[in-house]
């Protein structure tokens, strides 16, 4: 099948249809083996079991990031190649990655009070971090508020593009910065920090996660469709209406 | 398992995960059948949409 069918929401529906299913499944067997790996893996010798917060935060901080990535993506092709799933890839991914963003910063929160002794400092990481979640609601904002959905769309591609600097800040920001925060020990020149028996289990919940992100964003993109769908046939009916009398 | 000292932490950090988790797909879920039943509700009054209607 050609990559362009994909651009006619009525195929892209049907392909979702059949995919949703096994990604539904995949995404709950992923977790089951994810949360008992987890909840079976060994203390850490600093931290104790709280570094079982990791398997939670981590992954939730890596797919607020990648929602904004992806909504970057969705952005250019809303405002250069005017793609017709751009925009609704875009809107779609926004609730999204501000919740896994929402769930890095509070389980960040809680992790932090037991190994730094403070729920909160205002150090680059965490400060970029809950940036993005504001640039979150930004969008969301601009989405949920427009009045005409294009240009509700146009204007949350504008802010997707500018706010993917504070992408790179975020990833950097440990480096850049003295942060009270670790630096990278997953994916880091020289490999990872991180003891196997830790990293797996980590691992897994990263890829159930991350399939659970992906299966989110094609249900919502479903149902962005859809509503677009009833939209189009209230102005349908509208008009007739108009017509008539 | 022993969950340590700080057992409540980590309980508040997966339960926080599970209720935001828990609200999304409750969210999407009842989106897509109120999507339906509008969809169904418009069909069923005739209203069809412009590439649906022939000639």
């Amino acid at each position: 099948m050609p990559v362009i069918d994909l651009a006619n929401p009525t195929r892209f529906l049907s392909i979702v249809n059949r995919v949703l299913p096994w990604l539904i499944a995949l995404t709950v067997i992923l977790f089951a083996v994810g949360l008992f790996r987890a909840m079976n893996a060994p203390d850490d010798y600093q931290q104790g079991a709280t570094v079982k917060i990791m398997f939670l935060h981590v992954p939730a901080a890596w797919l607020g990031m990648f929602g904004w990535g992806l909504m970057t993506v969705a952005a250019l092709g809303t405002l250069v190649w005017r793609h017709p799933l751009a925009d609704v890839a875009g809107k779609a991914a926004a609730p999204i990655g501000a919740a896994f963003t929402f769930i890095c910063l509070v389980t960040g929160s809680l992790w932090g009070r037991p190994t730094w002794g403070t729920y909160w400092v205002w150090d680059a990481r965490l400060t970029s971090m809950l940036v993005l979640l504001l640039l979150y609601f930004g969008v969301l904002a601009l989405y949920w508020t427009a009045e005409e959905p294009s240009r509700g769309a146009r204007a949350a591609a504008i802010l997707s593009l500018v706010g993917a600097v504070n992408l790179p800040i975020i990833k950097f920001s440990v480096d850049w910065w003295n942060t009270l925060h670790q630096p990278a020990s997953v994916f880091r020149m020289g490999g990872s920090k991180i003891d196997p028996a830790l990293l797996t289990p980590l691992l897994i919940m990263a890829l159930a996660f991350t399939l659970l992100f992906v299966t989110l964003h094609l249900a919502v993109m479903r149902n962005e469709i859809l509503r677009r769908r009833v939209r189009s046939m209230r102005l349908m009916q509208a008009q007739e209406l108009a017509e008539v009398t | 398992m022993n969950l340590g000292p700080h057992a409540d932490f980590i309980v508040a950090a997966y339960a926080v995960t599970m209720f935001v988790v828990a609200v999304l797909v409750a969210w999407v879920a009842l989106d897509y059948s109120a999507q339906r039943r509008i969809l169904g509700g418009l069909e069923q009054r005739g209203v069809t949409r412009r590439s649906q209607r022939k000639g």
